[in-house]
């Protein structure tokens, strides 16, 4: 952990100081930073739960329904071509943002959604039985449970990637497990506990020397990572809009075209039709044949003002700069007495989750709380994960782009006001 | 008390965390599983993970024995001691009517009790527990093993 700072994450890093990021212009952008809670400023360190939104994304909400309300791909009326138009051009943002083609980008209501739309569709379509989807022992739910699903109803067998004592993927037993019955590999590009980055590339080149896809949890990447889809050669990609800095209820689904082009709908009906008869119906292509119904258009809107926002960023300095935050708060976090971070972190985006000894992660929590202090606490939807390193939970530090030395301070201040607490 | 913030949030945090919680949860009091026990149940709360089993021992209408075991916060882990505490020698209805007497304590919600619930006030000692109501997300906290002790009652047996 110790050597944190002086390892660089494998993906693209900046040489620049962290100083080339203005945090405190950055904050400004946010309107919910300058609240208090509990009658203290608000230090909001759940960012891998939820991010905050910055203005442009709140008035981009508030100016489509004051004056560009309408349904998409439906009307011939002037206010429905507008937001239609509106719609598929944040599909091209996002395309932009993460380097593929607009038709590769599915909107679905979050990470969740196109998870499960990757298993059900493709899943459902490939796998027979005795086919293996090797996941990650590091996986959210989210991208264990939609496989465990698929697998029940087509008979093929989920087997478990290994996490090394240090908190990474174990790249050698994956080799092992990787096999002529793998379809599938499903792993996250950096955990929602651990805050460990993933090798993709490499775990794609091996996955596709077997023939199989590789389907990539992004939810926790995309926020912090300069995502470049066609470097890291995965299949599938999955992000949510609201941990990148955009609203709740949206998310996409990257998928690489050949693959969308050979799967059947996830849900029917308006708008992912060809032709309807009664006996029988033909689908429109990706991406529209999986966007089934209205879709949430206001949201849309909200992750387009969203991607804009941060595309206006300098991310060399953002991520120096998160690099950086997160190596402080190891150094200081390991000088706290009866704490242990879990995994050791050297490639690692601005996420970790510790330990406190004797003190449950709850109690913990409620005490942060007291002080306008906001991590999470608890399994973070990755039970096996705490099975793994035999703990009940975490208590979990997220930063974000807006996050402070100072704000990193007062938590570590904090946890010295829990030690107290459970003292007595 | 510690030198804590002087603020609302710290008088209210050590409403939260009296000493006879931090006692009950470093030292929890019927902490094992009950050999003979005729009711079982266990309470989980999957949102945070918190999980308790319960061991109820009925001779006739009354409970001679409690115990509890399982992992969870200081909250959850003194609430499901001092509940054993409670229930033994009670009689059924009695237990049920604690329930309710606990639960409208940790909610801040003022008795509404009538019939035998109105007659069996609770230990004046669980009065430790009204902090949770400043925190309305620990109620569940609170409450997890009391529900356990009533799905135990509802006839979950061993």
């Amino acid at each position: 952990m110790t050597q944190l700072a002086a390892v660089p994450p494998r993906e693209p890093r900046t040489g620049r100081s962290a100083a080339a990021w203005n945090v405190a212009k950055v904050r400004a952008d946010f309107p919910i930073l300058s609240r208090e809670v509990r009658g203290r400023p608000l230090v909001y360190l759940d960012n891998a739960a939820t991010a905050q939104k910055p203005r442009a994304v709140i008035e981009a909400i508030t100016r489509y329904y004051e004056s560009g309300n309408a349904n998409v791909h439906r009307g011939v009326h002037a206010l429905s071509q507008e937001a239609t138009d509106a719609y598929e051009r944040v599909r091209e943002l996002a395309a932009r943002f993460f380097n593929v083609s607009q038709g590769e980008i599915v909107f679905t209501a979050g990470t969740t959604a196109a998870l499960n739309l990757v298993a059900q569709s493709y899943g459902g379509t490939v796998l027979r039985p005795g086919d293996e989807i090797l996941v990650s022992e590091m996986e959210h739910h989210s991208n264990l449970v939609p496989w465990q699903l698929v697998a029940e109803r087509t008979g093929a067998s989920v087997l478990t990637i290994p996490v090394s004592d240090e908190g990474a993927l174990d790249l050698a037993g994956f080799e092992r497990l990787l096999g002529p019955r793998t379809r599938i590999v499903a792993v996250t590009h950096a955990s929602n506990v651990l805050g460990a980055i993933n090798p993709i590339n490499a775990i794609a080149a091996m996955a596709h020397e077997r023939g199989a896809v590789v389907v990539v949890d992004g939810a926790q990447s995309a926020p912090h990572l300069r995502v470049d889809l066609r470097a890291i050669d995965c299949d599938f990609f999955a992000c949510s809009g609201h941990k990148l800095y955009g609203p709740t209820g949206i998310g996409l689904l990257f998928g690489k075209r050949a693959l969308l082009e050979q799967m059947p709908p996830w849900q029917g009906g308006g708008g992912m039709i060809a032709e309807v008869r009664m006996d029988r119906s033909t689908y429109a292509p990706p991406p529209e044949r999986f966007e089934a119904g209205t879709p949430p258009i206001a949201e849309v809107v909200g992750l387009g003002a969203a991607i804009e926002y941060v595309l206006g960023w300098d991310w060399e300095a953002l991520v120096g700069y998160e690099q950086n935050l997160v190596a402080e708060a190891v150094q200081r976090l390991e000088k706290v007495p009866g704490l242990r971070i879990l995994g050791e972190g050297a490639d690692r985006v601005s996420v970790l989750s510790v330990v406190l000894d004797g003190i449950h992660p709850h109690d913990a929590g409620t005490v942060l709380d007291s002080l306008g202090i906001a991590v999470r606490a608890g399994h973070h939807c990755a039970q096996p994960l705490m099975r793994r390193f035999g703990v009940p939970g975490t208590l979990r530090a997220s930063f974000g782009a807006y996050t402070t030395l100072a704000e990193i301070e007062a938590l570590v201040a904090g946890l010295g006001e829990v030690a107290k607490v459970f003292a007595r | 008390m510690t030198q804590r913030g002087s603020g609302e949030a710290g008088s209210e945090l050590d409403e939260l965390y009296q000493s006879l919680i931090l006692d009950h949860n470093r030292a929890p009091r019927n902490f094992r599983p009950l050999e003979n026990a005729n009711r079982h149940a266990e309470g989980r709360n999957p949102l945070c993970g918190d999980v308790y089993e319960i061991w109820l021992r009925l001779d006739g209408d009354v409970i001679a024995e409690a115990t509890f075991q399982g992992q969870g916060c200081a909250i959850s882990k003194a609430s499901a001691s001092m509940m054993t505490q409670a229930v033994k020698g009670r009689t059924v209805a009695e237990a049920r009517a604690l329930f309710d007497r606990f639960h409208e304590l940790v909610i801040g919600a003022g008795s509404q009790g009538s019939g035998v619930g109105a007659s069996t006030p609770l230990p004046a000692k669980l009065e430790v527990f009204r902090g949770v109501s400043a925190f309305p997300i620990r109620v569940k906290c609170a409450t997890l093993s009391w529900h356990a002790m009533k799905a135990a009652l509802d006839g979950k047996t061993e």
